[in-house]
């Protein structure tokens, strides 16, 4: 009896602490960053395929790049073009802004979600892989910013990030814009990380979506 | 020499583009009499399909006496743009690459949403897009009135990026 009472006692107290970590870890993220006097962070940029590269590409050529750095490129494993594309982008940088350190820019592969088309039914045994694959590379990256735009490949690495956060393994600032497809309502994975308050700022393309989506913040749009 | 000068000049190429998959309902109405025609009427010449992973086959011709018109096909290329660059009107599935590209080419452009599509949010920025009329929106069955009846290029607004504004990226990361 006396051991059931104690059991439940730490129990209580640590899902108390947990659930106050989350919530300050909310209420810390969208605020300035601790590192902000720091020159550069480390930079994860998850890209999508197709448009959502593009847009992607299109965000990265109006970021300063030297405060972004290193850069790693994280696409699906199916997607052969983005990270061709991200190459493409990197080589056309100035020489000044690219890094001198062999790896300060990587690319990477991830394995998905969801394809697309694919049934929200057996989405969930390559969530679990994807998200599995996703924390492997998580743990070598730990990156200090995260930049991603969709669709599903970013939810498991904006997950990891959180836990993270909680954790206390690694502080980022995940930055969401969400689709410039998006007019009338956000994506399943902008949905997501704007309930559960993952993405530090969550950027919408078209101002009818940001009047609905108030902690949205209006971007201008990126195509 | 002249006459192959003059045949270049008066080309009108309709370029049709399903992007990395496939839209059979697109390629087989772009492929009906009644479509060829319509565009026989508003004066294009030819009609280019990239057909994608799609297993309808569009029929090839060469163009008749008649001045029927010219019809080719291809599944995939790596030089989309210059089909894109070539073309007097595109027609295209809802994706938003193929979308802005054409734009930014300033080519007058129906976009064809796709109603098979599980999460069709694509309707949406097609849609808004027509609105501020920079391009004209269909669907499969509704494409060969938009021809007829709504495609007029002289109305097109050309389309311009927003300016980008991100200062919640400044605010959080502070400066430098």
């Amino acid at each position: 009896m006396v051991d059931f009472v104690s059991v439940s006692l730490v129990f209580v107290i640590a899902s108390t602490l947990l659930v106050v970590r989350i919530l300050y870890v909310i209420s810390q993220s969208s605020k300035p960053a601790r590192n902000a006097s720091q020159k550069s962070l480390s930079t994860l940029v998850v890209l999508g395929s197709g448009g959502h590269t593009a847009e992607m590409i299109n965000l990265l050529t109006v970021l300063q790049k030297e405060r972004f750095a290193p850069r790693f490129y994280i696409a699906a494993a199916t997607d052969n073009m983005s990270l061709q594309k991200a190459r493409v982008f990197e080589d056309t940088l100035d020489d000044k802004i690219s890094l001198k350190g062999a790896n300060s820019i990587q690319f990477m592969q991830i394995y998905r979600s969801r394809e697309v088309g694919q049934s929200y039914i057996t989405s969930v045994g390559t969530t679990l892989y994807a998200l599995a694959h996703a924390l492997w590379l998580m743990v070598k990256i730990r990156p200090q910013v995260i930049l991603c735009n969709g669709p599903g490949t970013c939810i498991p690495i904006c997950a990891i990030a959180f836990v993270f956060k909680v954790l206390g393994i690694r502080w980022s600032h995940i930055f969401y814009v969400e689709s410039i497809a998006r007019v009338k309502r956000l994506s399943l994975s902008g949905l997501l990380l704007y309930k559960l308050r993952m993405a530090d700022q969550l950027f919408v393309q078209w101002p009818s979506l940001q009047k609905q989506y108030p902690r949205a913040h209006y971007v201008g749009r990126l195509m | 020499m002249d006459n192959v000068n003059n045949d270049f000049e008066s080309k009108r190429i309709v370029f049709v583009t399903v992007g990395t998959t496939s839209f059979d309902s697109l390629v087989k109405t772009v492929d009906s009499d009644q479509v060829k025609e319509a565009l026989l009427e508003k004066g294009y010449t030819h009609l280019v399909i990239q057909m994608g992973r799609g297993s309808y086959i569009p029929k090839k011709s060469s163009g008749g006496e008649d001045g029927s018109l010219v019809v080719d096909y291809f599944t995939f290329s790596s030089s989309i743009a210059d089909y894109l660059r070539s073309a007097s009107l595109v027609i295209s599935h809802a994706g938003s690459g193929s979308i802005f590209e054409t734009l930014r080419l300033a080519k007058p452009l129906i976009v064809v949403v796709n109603e098979d599509l599980m999460d069709n949010h694509q309707s949406e920025l097609a849609e808004e897009l027509a609105e501020r009329k920079h391009l004209f929106c269909g669907r499969p069955q509704t494409l060969c009135e938009v021809i007829k009846s709504s495609l007029n290029v002289d109305i097109i607004v050309p389309y311009e990026p927003a300016p980008t504004n991100l200062k919640a990226e400044k605010r959080i990361l502070g400066a430098p």
